[in-house]
């Protein structure tokens, strides 16, 4: 799961693609996450140090992520595996 | 030391900043800023309603101008007599309707009046007309919806065979509106057949987002300065009411491709379609700066600027890179006019 590597994020959690010109908002968990993705970690790096951080488990930690990371997706911020035509 | 500054004389038309707006205003806006001239700004105006007349602090004097229709004779002797008043060293027209009798009084200008423009050929002109757009496509290497230009509504049942709705119909010069059936394409005709006649281009409608370029080119293939701008706020009319530029290295690229291939000289605005599949479709070339250029100074691009140092024969490097991320909202503005001012331009056809 990789984040587009142009993709800005600002302290108060607004993140801006510039190939698309698409600007949204996000809460400060998503902010977190979004940072740590640009940074490149890892899912598992990612879970540590969510768990760590708040108080939830596992198994609601892996259905927000996925969820999270499909709307990434659905907003053009992820990077898309090339496919050939 | 202050460095100083050369004067210069600029007629520039467009200036009906109104909801569909020329783009006069941002143009004049654009050379005020030049950190080179110190302009003298005379308007050039079609109609006494344009409000960019009455904004004195932008336009210095203004005169009416024969309308394009009335032919290249008419538009001529009225030049000479605002030049032998005004001395104008250089003449931005911006308007597409217009361009075609400019570009023929190019020369005579030049050589008789000492008027220097920065203008497309004739042929550069002709070649990318909304009617030719798609030979235009093939021919340089881009993507362009199909297209067929029809003169009768008789036409419209047979539209099916070639394209599938919805479809965009278009005016020669201005207008565009999206038809979802053979009734709406019939609707659409007539309203802007009776507004910029014959003929009407019907055009495939291709879904994806909106994109715009505003660029230079220098007559010799080279693109002076470029940037790209997706349409935030669409009016009715769909014109931007605020943009931001955007990186999009391959439409940078088409661009300059595009720009070498047709050794296109003067400003231009781009207009395509990006796909979800990534790919680009020109929708239309516009052969002068559009009422969004502003936004390129801002990005740190002052196209206008270029254009007049272009005209005047001097050289300028291209510009190399510009601010990502700029927005520009449109706003409107009342201004409070005396009707003496209205009624000056009216009766003896400059304020």
């Amino acid at each position: 799961m990789k984040i587009k590597r142009n993709i800005a994020l600002s302290d108060t959690g607004f993140v801006f693609n510039p190939s698309s010109g698409d600007s949204f908002s996000t809460n400060p968990i998503g902010m977190e996450i979004i940072k740590m993705l640009k940074e490149n970690k890892s899912k598992e790096e990612i879970k540590k140090q969510i768990l760590t951080v708040y108080m939830t488990d596992e198994a609601t930690f892996e259905k927000d992520f996925y969820d999270f990371g499909n709307m990434l997706t659905k907003l053009n911020l992820m990077e898309t595996p090339e496919v050939k035509k | 030391m202050k460095k100083k500054l050369q004067k210069i004389t600029i007629a520039v038309t467009g200036l009906n900043a109104i909801d569909s707006p020329g783009p006069g205003i941002a143009v004049i806006r654009a050379v005020r800023e030049s950190k080179n001239f110190n302009v003298r700004i005379i308007g050039l105006s079609y109609e006494t309603l344009e409000p960019g007349i009455y904004m004195h602090d932008l336009v210095d004097k203004t005169y009416q101008i024969p309308f394009p229709s009335s032919g290249t004779e008419s538009l001529l002797s009225r030049l000479q007599y605002i030049n032998s008043i005004e001395k104008i060293d250089v003449l931005i027209p911006n308007f597409d309707a217009e361009l075609f009798s400019f570009i023929k009084l190019e020369k005579t200008l030049r050589k008789e009046m000492g008027i220097k423009m920065f203008l497309p050929t004739q042929e550069q002109f002709e070649a990318r007309h909304k009617v030719n757009l798609e030979a235009y496509g093939k021919k340089h290497g881009i993507k362009v919806p199909h297209g067929k230009k029809i003169f009768s509504i008789n036409e419209i049942p047979s539209l099916r065979n070639e394209f599938s709705y919805p479809v965009v119909v278009k005016g020669q010069f201005y207008d565009a509106a999206v038809a979802y059936t053979p009734e709406q394409v019939a609707t659409h005709f007539n309203k802007i057949s009776a507004k910029w006649g014959l003929p009407i281009i019907i055009q495939q409608h291709i879904y994806g987002s909106e994109l715009n370029v505003t660029a230079i080119g220098d007559g010799k293939g080279n693109t002076i300065g470029a940037v790209p701008m997706r349409k935030q706020y669409i009016t009715d009319k769909g014109k931007a009411w605020a943009g931001i530029s955007i990186d999009d290295e391959k439409l940078m690229k088409t661009t300059q491709k595009l720009l070498k291939s047709t050794k296109w000289r003067g400003g231009l605005e781009l207009e395509l379609i990006k796909t979800s599949d990534g790919d680009y479709y020109l929708l239309e070339i516009n052969p002068r700066f559009p009422a969004w250029v502003y936004l390129a100074v801002g990005c740190g691009q002052n196209h206008p600027e270029a254009l007049v140092n272009l005209a005047l024969g001097k050289a300028v490097k291209p510009f190399k890179i510009y601010d990502i991320g700029k927005m520009f909202i449109r706003y409107s503005f009342d201004m409070i006019v005396e009707l003496s001012e209205f009624e000056k331009i009216s009766t003896l056809g400059e304020l």
